[in-house]
């Protein structure tokens, strides 16, 4: 049984109920007993060369087969990696944790490489529902379609889809930056925390609903504004970062960025301004 | 969970037995109890065809309750004593497991009237009735029931199909997909989704003399667009209707003797995949479907929340 310490010195936020329990550290150490280690996986960082290529065919293997291999060749040193024949399979690319260059001729299923953190992933095809969702850093570049929940709970990086999007694009949104060429479909931006979105086509109903901060910008028409989310003027800065980033994404070059709608949160929804300074921070 | 998966040749036939069983396959972890298939064969067309079941499929997995095969007998016995009072003549039958049966006919009269008849017999329910449409339906995954049924060979122009996950309802024939568009020949739909308005629907429906064979919410879209139908309106104008009419999640497709429809409700929810080209249109719950009929490069993409398509053959 774990020792469970109470905190005398109670914060707003534990009065309420929530964090009451302090861990001691001999906790963590039964959490993670070094005589259990080989029952844990550990994902590498390896150095790689991005002029040692390897094509890859992953028209025989399952999804766990393929990544594996994609972390093999990783551990050899290969930096740019082609697979090919993905034929929409699920889970493809996910958990790289490393500098990469990643070429995917073809379609991706659901949850294409979700949870990456560094490398370059090029997908000349389309992705199912919640492409690169909680991706930390890197860039990812879809060049026909995506499915909805594109880009769910990104964290970092940029994350461009030159075709059309599918519904709650950027839900739970949390850093980062995802540009779309073509249109999105209801509830982008759906309770999104931190980060941008760029949509150069339309976008559907209930826009940003409830989100809690970052900004959304709209070249097309938008079908709705969801709760909480309004209009704010555009300014140099946001013009002079869009350009720049479009340029990063090579889409809407002749695109008139000027025109775009900025989306913000109104935060009347708010209820953090109770919260103690740490405790936002955790929060937003 | 459930899979959905659907596919229209334009202006050809094609072996849409083989086809649509390698498109379920594909989706067979979003449901493994039942699979079911409406295909629309090339069938001479002059002819009706009925399939129906006088009992349960009771193996391994089902929710129903046993019982004997001679009380299956019995009770075909009494269709065909049915048919004959209601001056239908059977031309060719086929006993296709010990609970169902495919039999070809002719017959001019009211159909509504017809599959009350023939209903009012104890578990028999008629699972299609049309000049083209094959609705088979049972436990097991899409080659199971290809298997059994022997689909491999039926071609036609197009074809819906259903793997379903049993969620609302129980794990048997009579709430597997596709559901029949009662009383109208050669329509059925397939549903992904939850429908959380069915009960206040189903209450209003069968006051207007629709009925319902089962407790499955999905039921609810075959009967609600069949009832639109019915007072004049077209399946593009039902459909677009039941998008305010139906509340829940849902995904469904619909099609005729001559066309194939979907609809998505207005949170887009729940997921399709679709491709569509001058000569094919193929559309799924996950690309792995269309890729299962179409391994070369295509693009495909997601239609947005309230779309309503209909495509003719």
């Amino acid at each position: 049984m774990a020792n469970i310490k109470t905190n005398e010195n109670k914060t707003k936020a534990q009065s309420m109920g929530l964090h009451s329990e302090v861990l001691t550290g001999k906790t963590q150490q039964k959490f993670f007993n070094p005589d259990e280690a080989e029952n844990f996986y550990y994902w590498g960082t390896y150095d790689v060369d991005f002029n040692k290529r390897i094509d890859l065919d992953v028209n025989d293997l399952d999804c766990k087969e393929a990544n594996k291999k994609i972390d093999e060749l990783m551990s050899q040193g290969y930096g740019t990696i082609v697979i090919k024949n993905p034929q929409g399979k699920h889970s493809l690319g996910v958990g790289v944790l490393n500098k990469l260059n990643l070429i995917f001729e073809g379609s991706l299923g659901y949850f294409g490489v979700g949870s990456i953190d560094g490398p370059t992933v090029r997908i000349n095809g389309r992705v199912g529902w919640s492409c690169a969702e909680n991706m930390m850093a890197g860039k990812v570049v879809i060049e026909k379609n995506a499915g909805s929940c594109f880009g769910a709970a990104v964290r970092g990086g940029d994350l461009i889809c030159k075709g059309s999007v599918g519904a709650r694009t950027g839900i739970d949104q949390k850093g980062g930056t995802i540009i779309v060429g073509g249109d999105a479909g209801a509830f982008t931006g759906f309770m999104m925390q931190r980060g941008r979105i760029i949509i150069l086509g339309n976008v559907g109903i209930n826009l940003g609903d409830s989100m809690y901060d970052g900004t959304i910008y709209v070249g097309g028409k938008i079908g709705s504004f969801g709760s909480d989310a309004i209009e704010s003027p555009m300014t140099k800065s946001d013009i002079d970062w869009i350009k720049r980033k479009l340029k990063v994404a090579e889409i809407g070059e002749n695109f008139d960025v000027s025109k775009m709608t900025k989306v913000v949160a109104g935060k009347k929804l708010w209820n953090y301004d109770a919260l103690e300074p740490t405790e936002k921070k955790g929060a937003i | 969970m459930c899979g959905i998966a659907g596919l229209i040749h334009r202006g050809k036939s094609s072996n849409v037995g083989n086809e649509l069983q390698a498109m379920l396959q594909a989706l067979k972890h979003r449901g493994p109890d039942s699979t079911g298939y409406a295909l629309y064969a090339d069938n001479d067309g002059e002819n009706f065809i009925m399939r129906f079941k006088v009992g349960e499929n009771v193996g391994e997995g089902s929710s129903s309750v046993n019982e004997d095969e001679s009380v299956y007998d019995k009770r075909k016995e009494l269709v065909d004593s049915m048919l004959k009072n209601l001056g239908a003549k059977v031309i060719k039958e086929e006993k296709l497991t010990p609970y169902s049966y495919r039999y070809e006919m002719k017959y001019d009269d009211d159909l509504m009237e017809f599959s009350k008849k023939i209903e009012s017999i104890e578990s028999v329910e008629i699972l299609s009735i049309g000049k083209s449409l094959e609705l088979i339906k049972d436990l097991g995954d899409a080659q199971a029931v290809l298997d059994r049924y022997d689909l491999g060979k039926v071609t036609g122009t197009h074809a819906i199909g259903h793997a379903r996950m049993a969620t609302e309802s129980g794990v048997d024939i009579k709430s597997a997909h596709p559901f029949w568009g009662y009383p109208f020949s050669d329509v059925s739909v397939v549903h992904n989704g939850q429908l959380t308005n069915y009960w206040n629907n189903r209450r209003v429906l069968e006051n207007k003399g629709m009925r319902f064979m089962s407790e499955c919410d999905s039921e609810l879209i075959a009967v609600y667009l069949a009832e639109k139908m019915r007072n004049g309106a077209t399946l593009e104008e039902g459909m677009k209707d039941s998008l305010s009419g139906l509340d829940g999640v849902f995904t469904y497709f619909v099609a005729t003797k001559d066309s194939l429809g979907m609809a998505k409700d207005t949170m887009a929810a729940k997921p399709l995949v679709l491709y569509e080209s001058d000569e094919l249109v193929a559309m799924g719950s996950e690309e792995i479907a269309i890729r299962s009929i179409l391994p070369h490069e295509i693009d495909t993409y997601d239609p947005f929340d309230g779309e309503v398509k209909v495509w003719q053959i």
